[in-house]
């Protein structure tokens, strides 16, 4: 009886002493959401974290799920490439606020002998995802590239299994461009894809499309170009083939951001811009005092995201991220600075 | 000298056996309250699509329409593949362990492998699949001029028939080693080979046990999630072929549980949760009428 009491005793001293010991540490915000600009939080948290007391942990399990853990208040922020619609935003009980981070580019890559650079329409885009161009030597494509020589191999598609922003970027454009699509197929995170195979992440869809003679998927461009794959040409609205580049993307940024900061970029009237671009965004609450969240977690959580849209911006470029545009910069100012604790603004006007 | 106390005796005697009902119940609520939870969490998808959902063959959550019939078709699929792959090799496992290696090196051998076999987490499954499974059945496929897509119904049930060799075999090894062996000596003593003993006497004697161990092996690939989902193809389609990519109930909720917004689309996924419990729960039942029916006629001969 003694001797399970003493145990106990040290259990509950052992215990209280790790306690103690995480809370003199750093402060720890949680993240999670798209997989699309992981490469550039991935870098941005851990300068920051190198830089300031605080320690970052973000999961990329996509935009969906960045959504659903905002949702359930699991993390401090989530990370989404498909801004919340108005229905989704209508469903949280406290109003969620959209801060964009980067821009982004949905390439077309593709695995074929050679790594030809080939240039695609969306007509082309919508039938290959769609089913009905099925071999990578069909004429249309062919027409569309006559010095490359391709090769009779079926067309494997490779889409998304998971809820992906990526996937809502590229399916907006092609629900845009497209009217099959559109009827057939829509727009969203999860879809009803006609074929293809599912990958997890933009890693999975890299990996699978790099591992499949003849297969063609859809990937932030970094994930192509870290991996040697090569990167369709888009026609774009103003009839020029674009190379999603920094440069083609911000063109595309070229339009009227709404001061909530939803807006969609893909199928551009910029004429060089990439027609498949988008904005990235973190969502956060907007009153940051619920689950007993404490106010310093709250400011280090503001603090972090006025560091991401100004002294961040610069680990974009090296990353093949597009930079925030000016207009959006001070937009994004706007919003943080109406993030409130207890209705108190947490940055100084 | 210690005298034994009969009041605190019956106490402790009439406790242990309450403990004992205890656990049992308890048990028992948490099953049916699992069954329960599923039920009441599916509620809005039952009432949107009723019996349709069985039978429908789209999903879709862009239109909020969704049917669970290819999953409930690759979930047998594979499953019911990895067995027949699978089914061999325990059997042989099994009689090699139970009957000609009892003892020795060997024996010793075979058996902790197969232990390491069923420990390895599922997840190392998938990878391993992955990395060496999968590019493996890509040169088949494009020898064979099929889509490389590497992944797929086949590439999964043979992860899953590996996976569930140590089931079977364990428990198959078992209940061959219990054979008495007075019944096998009397089959010795009549000029019986050792194949005539292990085909007329062994294995109809051990008959039920080794079906109850196909049948866990079954319970464990229908469950079976992480390995599955990365080798599957994540296709959301009626399975074409058995090189075709398709999805299993497990590997759709594991895919798309984390970010199902909105009620219906959670509650459908739920009520394949709750398809796959159903399904899993008549299987068990139907091994388990077998597994009697057998069992009385080898047991008492």
């Amino acid at each position: 009886m003694f001797k399970f009491l003493r145990m106990l005793g040290l259990i509950g001293v052992f215990f209280g002493g790790l306690s103690l010991y995480s809370e003199g540490g750093k402060i720890e915000i949680l993240g999670a959401g798209a997989t699309f600009p992981y490469p550039f939080y991935s870098k941005l948290f851990d300068v920051y974290s190198r830089a300031y007391n605080v320690r970052i942990n973000y999961q990329p399990i996509g935009s969906g799920g960045g959504i659903r853990q905002l949702l359930n208040r699991t993390v401090d922020f989530g990370a989404t490439d498909a801004f919340m619609s108005d229905e989704e935003l209508k469903n949280s009980d406290m109003e969620i606020v959209h801060i964009p981070t980067c821009l982004g580019a949905v390439v077309i890559t593709y695995n074929l002998p050679g790594n030809p650079g080939l240039k695609f329409t969306p007509d082309i885009i919508a039938d290959i995802f769609l089913g009905k161009i099925k071999k990578w030597n069909d004429k249309r494509i062919k027409e569309v590239n006559p010095d490359v020589n391709l090769p009779n191999r079926k067309i494997v598609v490779v889409h998304r299994s998971d809820g992906s922003g990526t996937t809502f970027i590229f399916s907006d454009y092609l629900s845009r461009v497209n009217e099959e699509w559109k009827k057939k197929v829509g727009r969203g995170k999860s879809l009803k894809w006609p074929v293809g195979i599912g990958g997890k992440g933009n890693p999975g869809v890299a990996g699978l499309v790099k591992q499949m003679p003849g297969a063609i998927g859809y990937v932030e461009l970094i994930y192509a170009l870290s991996n040697n794959m090569p990167v369709g040409m888009v026609k774009n609205k103003s009839g020029k083939y674009i190379v999603p580049s920094i440069k083609s993307v911000s063109l595309a940024a070229n339009v009227h951001m709404p001061s909530d900061t939803r807006v969609s970029l893909t199928n551009t009237e910029a004429q060089d811009g990439y027609p498949i671009s988008s904005f990235t965004w973190l969502i956060v609450y907007k009153e940051q005092n619920y689950n007993g969240r404490s106010k310093d977690r709250a400011k280090a959580l503001v603090d972090l995201l006025w560091w991401v849209v100004h002294n961040g911006q610069k680990y974009a470029e090296p990353l093949h991220y597009a930079p925030l545009p000016r207009e959006a910069v001070k937009k994004a100012e706007h919003v943080l600075k109406s993030i409130t604790y207890n209705g108190e603004p947490l940055l100084s006007p | 000298m210690h005298y034994r106390n009969p009041v605190r005796e019956i106490y402790t005697d009439k406790g242990f056996r309450t403990a004992l009902f205890l656990s049992g119940w308890i048990v028992l609520i948490i099953v049916v309250g699992i069954f329960v939870t599923l039920i009441l969490n599916s509620l809005p998808s039952i009432k949107a699509f009723g019996w349709r959902f069985f039978v429908g063959k789209e999903w879709n959550p862009v239109l909020e329409s969704y049917g669970a019939l290819p999953f409930v078709l690759g979930t047998l699929l594979t499953s019911l593949i990895a067995l027949l792959i699978s089914i061999p090799f325990s059997f042989a496992l099994s009689i090699l362990l139970g009957e000609f290696y009892k003892k020795g090196i060997l024996s010793s051998l075979l058996n902790t492998t197969i232990e390491l076999l069923s420990g390895i987490p599922s997840i190392i499954y998938g990878f391993w699949g992955l990395f060496v499974l999968v590019p493996i059945v890509r040169t088949f496929e494009i020898k064979t001029d099929l889509p490389p897509y590497g992944v797929g119904i086949f590439t999964a049930s043979i992860i899953l028939a590996i996976m569930i060799i140590p089931y079977s075999a364990s428990l198959g090894r078992e209940v061959i080693s219990l054979v008495p062996a007075e019944i096998k000596e009397a089959a010795y003593s009549l000029g019986a080979t050792r194949f005539e003993v292990v085909r007329y006497i062994i294995i109809p004697y051990a008959r039920s046990g080794i079906f109850a161990g196909f049948l866990l092996s079954l319970g464990r690939a229908l469950g079976e999630t992480m390995a599955v989902t990365m080798v599957v193809g994540n296709a959301n389609t009626f399975p074409e072929g058995i090189f075709s990519p398709g999805n299993t109930m497990a590997s759709l909720i594991a895919n798309e549980f984390t970010e199902a917004t909105g009620n219906l689309y959670l509650s459908a996924l739920i009520e394949i949760g709750l398809v796959l419990f159903i399904i899993t729960t008549i299987l068990n039942v139907f091994g388990r009428i077998v597994i009697k029916k057998t069992g009385f006629e080898g047991g008492n001969q």
